[in-house]
């Protein structure tokens, strides 16, 4: 689904911050991506995301190597991928309904063909009694939960998701890491950007481990 | 954890219905209010007030000089000098007779006895008996501004017949008051360039404020795969409802001005406040073309502001695709 060989990344004229980063993402895969602080697992999201073009190297993403993508085409490929910040990035004046239902509303969908989805996948994220409430009153672990929701709504085949613990408490990871399982076992695949060992422990998976700006895979 | 609810599937379609829950009806994507969209209303309003104002005065400029130079060029004067042994009176009806039988004059009228005292009042005194005195007397043409009389054959004529008689065709007068007039109208028109200007670049300026402080939506919205034109149609409705709300206050507070300052001048005719405002600034009445003037400043300014949105949205998702896409450029300031 996603293929990367010998890519490397650097901002203007600093050292790089990947080098010869060389693998593949299969579909309905499950990985965690970890390393040390500033070792650029925000930089490879960004690539995987295709919100940042490599300075070496060819990715292609769903059989199409991006650097022959027109940039308007984009937006579309970026619908197959979803992503979910560490700053969850929700718009404020929206509900959480609101919020979720962005990504369809952006496609231009009919309210009425998606109310009842969204609300459903509210309710899987045990968010269903929070969904006319504003993101400024929402905990940390809410505000994730709805970050999550938003980016599962038009089902990715992948979903990309940047500390996605770093905010909540323990309890409430090992909630979010079962919805990324659960989520996993219906075909999507998951990336989870993480240094936290305690999370990854707690289940089998891939690691992708970054140090200085190189990947080791752990399979 | 159950499993992830299908799409488009009814779910649990079998269970008891649950009410349904009720959402809210969609927000708008752009927040319809905040300080930014106050600010800059308040600041379209403002500049289409003052717009509309320059554009009313410099139309009543222009109407009050076309008035003038319509007056001045409609009347020519036929001066006959009194020489010994000219029978004044018969030369004045002959002077009469002979311009109206050119074409393009319509009346003839001898400034008689009386009235040439009067005009000659405020230099001579009153009482004053003409006759004594060696005064020209005037013949007053009324022409047809459309079509005049040719004047040069007039005068011949007049030469011919009466070679005391003048053709005094205003050209002098009309001609200074044609240049002062168009003066007048270009530095109102200069005004109107500058304030428009100004106009367009307050709106671009405060369009482009506004927009910095709602950036995080385009940087939303293109992460959850917004096409550009989605993003700028979401802006333009937003910025195009902010400035033809200002631009609507602002050009309905100057047509309001200039009703109310033509009323009150119709109210308070021939007094002394009345009289001076009209000399300084003319009569205060735009008409329709006025009107409409304001009407279209209205619509440019409600234009300008939604063009100026999009462009700007445009800017900030090509930035977001190309620039921060573009490691060379980021040059390290995005976190890794």
């Amino acid at each position: 689904m996603i293929h990367f060989e010998n890519v490397g990344l650097r901002y203007g004229l600093g050292p790089e911050i990947l080098r010869d980063l060389t693998f593949d993402i299969p579909q309905s895969s499950f990985q965690f991506l970890t390393g040390p602080s500033g070792a650029g697992k925000t930089t490879l999201l960004r690539l995987l995301f295709m919100s940042l073009q490599p300075t070496r190297g060819l990715i292609r993403m769903f059989d199409r190597d991006i650097a022959t993508i027109d940039r308007r085409e984009f937006p579309i490929l970026r619908r197959r991928v979803g992503i979910v910040f560490q700053d969850f990035r929700l718009l404020e004046h929206l509900t959480t309904y609101e919020n979720v239902a962005l990504p369809l509303r952006v496609r231009g969908k009919d309210e009425a063909s998606y109310k009842r989805d969204v609300i459903e996948l509210l309710k899987w994220v045990g968010l269903g009694e929070r969904i006319n409430v504003l993101p400024p009153v929402l905990s940390g672990g809410e505000k994730q939960r709805v970050a999550i929701a938003r980016a599962l709504i038009d089902r990715p085949e992948i979903l990309l998701a940047d500390e996605p613990t770093g905010n909540v408490d323990p309890p409430m990871a090992r909630r979010l890491l079962s919805l990324f399982m659960e989520l996993n076992r219906q075909g999507t695949a998951v990336v989870i950007a993480t240094h936290d060992f305690s999370l990854m422990d707690q289940i089998d998976a891939r690691r992708m481990i970054l140090t200085e700006g190189q990947l080791d895979i752990y399979e | 954890m159950s499993k992830l609810p299908q799409k488009g599937v009814p779910p649990r379609a079998q269970k008891p219905k649950r009410p349904e829950m009720k959402v809210r009806p969609q927000g708008s994507i752009v927040p319809a209010a905040n300080v930014q969209g106050t600010a800059l209303m308040a600041v379209i309003a403002i500049m289409s007030f003052l717009a509309c104002l320059t554009l009313g005065g410099v139309s009543m400029v222009r109407a009050t000089a076309a008035s003038w130079q319509s007056q001045i060029s409609r009347e020519i004067t036929i001066q006959i000098r009194p020489v010994d042994g000219l029978n004044m009176d018969a030369a004045l009806i002959e002077a009469r007779d002979l311009a109206l039988t050119f074409p393009g004059t319509r009346d003839s009228k001898i400034v008689d006895r009386e009235a040439t005292a009067r005009l000659l009042e405020p230099w001579l005194g009153a009482g004053l008996d003409i006759d004594e005195l060696p005064v020209p007397r005037l013949v007053i043409v009324t022409i047809d501004e459309n079509s005049p009389p040719d004047f040069a054959k007039m005068r011949e004529v007049l030469k011919e017949k009466i070679p005391q008689a003048s053709l005094d065709d205003h050209r002098t007068w009309v001609d200074r008051l044609v240049s002062m007039a168009r003066t007048t109208v270009a530095i109102g028109t200069g005004i109107l360039i500058l304030v428009f200007s100004t106009m367009v670049l307050t709106v671009v300026f405060a369009t482009r404020g506004a927009l910095a402080g709602n950036r995080h939506i385009v940087e939303v919205l293109h992460f959850v795969g917004a096409e550009a034109s989605f993003v700028a149609n979401e802006f333009q409705k937003h910025f195009l409802k902010i400035s033809l709300k200002g631009s609507l206050i602002g050009s309905f507070l100057a047509a309001l001005f200039f009703f109310l300052a033509s009323w009150w001048q119709s109210q308070s005719l021939a007094t002394p406040q009345s009289d001076q405002a009209t000399a300084l600034f003319g009569q205060f009445t735009l008409g329709i073309g006025g009107y409409v003037g304001i009407v279209l400043t209205l619509l440019l300014i409600a234009a300008l502001t939604t063009f100026t949105a999009r462009l700007t949205v445009m800017r900030t998702i090509d930035e977001i695709d190309l620039i921060r896409s573009d490691p060379a450029r980021s040059d390290g300031l995005i976190s890794q």
